[in-house]
C-alpha cells in the first residue's frame, strides 16, 4: 500500500508525519533541528528517501541538511552561498540602492530527475544550484540581470520563494520573488526575463502595471499542463495560459483575493485551492472562519470548503509554502497554519481533519506519496 | 588544548557535548581557535563567522575570564588562563527578544 509522508517546517524545528494510504492515523516524529527555523524541507522526486532541509537562525545563519533515509538521519551539507561576481545593489524600502546580502534559503527544489541536483531560492533574492547533493552551490546570476536593481523587499524580505521546474522542458524554470514578480528562463538558467504582463498592483506600485516590482506570493503548475500557471498575488488570484507571457485575474467570488498559498489538485489540472486572508494588514481569515476555497474551473468560480475547519474565532495565517497535495486518488490536500495546526483532507478538500493542533508556527508543508 | 563551550544549538549541529577541546599551534588567539573549531567541525562553518570575510556574526559573542572578547582584535593573544586550558572560551548567542 502507498504511504504518505508530510514534511513540516516550523519556526522551531521540522516534523515528519507519516501514514499509510488510508491517511487516517498519523505518526508524528520528534522535533528535528529543534529550536531552529526550518523554512522548507523537500524530497527528491527521483529518490523518495533523499530529503533536503533549510535550517536557519538569526544567531547562527544558514545550514543545509540532507537525509538519505527519508528523514531518519540527517547530515549537514554545504552552506556557502556566494553571489556571483560583484553582488551589486537592489532597491531598498526608501528607494535608495542597497547591497545584495545573503540572509537565508526560503525554498529548496530538487531536480525532477537527479537527486544530487537541487535549486535553492534565497533572500536577498537569487537562485542557486547544486549538482553534488548540496555540498557546493553556484548562483544562476543571470536572474538578477532581469532588472534586479529595481527589485525591492516586501515585508517578508526580498525572497525568492517559488521555483517551478517544467517537466516537459528541462531548460525552462519559473521563479517568483517578493516583491519583484515572476521570472522565466528557457535556457537552463543562463538568461532570464520577467513574465509579469497583466499583473496589476494598484496599491503597491506607482506604476500598477510595471514590468517588475509585483508582490507575487506564490505560483503553481500542474505537471500535465506546464503552460498554465496559477498565482496568488499580494492581492488578486491570477492565471496564465501561456507560460507567464500574460496573466488575467480569476479571483471571481472569493471573499478576499489576498492570500499567500495556491496549489493545484494532483489529477485535475483545473482544480485549484487557495486560503483567502482578510488583508495585508490583517493576516487572518475573513470573519474568523478558516476556509479553503476550491475552484474546479481553473478560477473565477470558487466554493468554500469548511467541514472540519474552525468556523469561528480563528485568526491564524497560512503561509505561501504551507499547503501541498499528495498524488493518491482521491487527492489529499494538506496545510499548516501560523497557529501550529496541520490539517488534512483525504477527499480533495470536502472534509478536513486536524492531524496536529499545537506545533510551532508552520512555515512550510510538503507531501511525498511513497510507493 | 583550548576549551570552548558552545551554545546548545551548535552542540546539536556538531553532535558534540557542551564543551569541546581545540588544539592550537603557536600563540592562541580568537582567530586560531575559530580556525581550529571550523577544521574540527566543518558543519559549524558559517555559524560563528562569515565564511569569506571572517567577520563575527552579529549575534555571536565570545566571553572568557569574565570578559567580553567579541570586539577585541581576533589576532590578540587570548588570556593566559584560556591558553593554559584553565578557563574556557564561551561562545554565546546574544540575548535577543523579550
Amino acid at each position: 500500500m502507498s504511504k504518505v509522508r508530510i514534511l513540516v517546517g516550523t519556526r522551531k524545528g521540522a516534523f515528519i508525519l507519516t501514514s499509510d494510504g488510508r491517511r487516517e492515523n498519523w505518526e508524528i516524529s520528534e522535533p528535528q533541528f529543534a529550536g531552529w527555523e526550518i523554512y522548507h524541507l523537500q524530497g527528491s522526486p527521483a529518490n523518495q528517501d533523499r530529503l533536503y532541509a533549510s535550517q536557519s537562525s538569526g544567531w547562527f545563519g544558514q545550514v543545509i541538511q540532507r537525509s538519505d533515509d527519508g528523514g531518519k538521519t540527517w547530515a549537514p551539507a554545504g552552506n556557502k552561498f556566494m553571489y556571483e561576481g560583484s553582488p551589486g545593489t537592489h532597491q531598498w524600502y526608501d528607494g535608495t540602492q542597497h547591497p545584495w546580502e545573503f540572509k537565508r534559503v526560503w525554498k529548496l527544489e530538487p531536480s525532477l530527475t537527479d537527486p544530487d541536483t537541487i535549486y535553492a531560492g534565497v533572500e536577498d533574492a537569487a537562485l542557486f544550484r547544486s549538482s553534488d547533493g548540496g555540498k557546493t552551490w553556484q548562483e544562476l546570476a543571470g536572474l538578477r540581470q532581469a532588472k534586479g536593481n529595481l527589485w525591492s523587499p516586501g515585508a517578508g524580505g526580498l525572497c525568492l520563494h517559488t521555483i517551478i521546474l517544467d517537466p516537459g522542458d528541462p531548460k525552462r524554470i519559473f521563479t517568483a520573488i517578493s516583491a519583484a514578480g515572476v521570472f522565466r528562463t528557457d535556457d537552463g538558467g543562463q538568461t532570464w526575463r520577467s513574465v509579469n504582463r497583466g499583473l496589476l498592483s494598484n496599491y503597491e506600485l506607482p506604476d500598477p502595471s510595471a514590468e517588475v516590482g509585483h508582490c507575487v506570493h506564490s505560483i503553481a503548475m500542474h505537471p500535465a499542463r506546464p503552460n498554465v500557471l496559477f498565482m496568488q498575488k499580494h492581492w488578486d488570484v491570477m492565471r496564465s495560459d501561456d507560460a507567464g507571457e500574460s496573466w488575467h485575474e480569476v479571483s471571481g467570488n472569493l471573499p478576499s483575493d489576498f492570500g499567500f498559498t495556491i496549489v493545484v489538485h494532483a489529477h485535475e489540472p483545473d482544480t485549484i485551492y487557495v486560503v483567502p486572508i482578510k488583508s495585508d494588514s490583517e493576516h487572518y481569515p475573513p470573519e474568523g472562519m478558516l476556509r479553503v476555497y476550491r475552484s474546479r474551473t481553473g478560477g473565477n468560480e470558487w466554493e468554500p470548503l469548511t467541514k472540519g475547519l474552525p468556523q469561528n474565532n480563528c485568526y491564524v495565517n497560512v503561509l505561501r509554502s504551507a499547503m501541498a497535495v499528495d498524488s493518491l486518488d482521491p487527492c489529499g490536500v494538506y496545510f499548516g497554519t501560523t497557529g501550529g495546526q496541520v490539517y488534512a483532507s483525504k477527499d480533495s478538500g470536502d472534509n478536513w481533519t486536524t492531524i496536529v493542533r499545537d506545533f510551532p508556527p508552520v512555515l512550510s508543508v510538503e507531501v511525498q506519496t511513497l510507493v | 588544548m583550548i576549551r570552548v563551550v558552545l551554545p546548545a544549538q551548535l552542540c546539536s549541529l556538531a553532535n558534540v557535548n557542551r564543551e569541546v577541546e581545540i588544539q592550537v599551534d603557536g600563540t592562541a588567539t580568537l582567530e586560531s581557535v575559530l580556525d581550529g573549531i571550523e577544521a574540527s567541525y566543518p558543519m559549524l562553518l558559517g555559524t560563528l563567522r562569515d565564511q569569506v570575510t571572517k567577520q563575527r556574526r552579529a549575534f555571536i559573542r565570545f566571553f572568557a575570564c569574565g570578559e567580553d572578547l567579541s570586539l577585541e582584535p581576533t589576532t590578540k593573544p587570548l588570556p593566559e588562563e584560556v591558553a593554559k586550558g584553565k578557563e574556557p572560551i564561551r561562545v554565546v548567542g546574544a540575548m535577543a527578544g523579550g
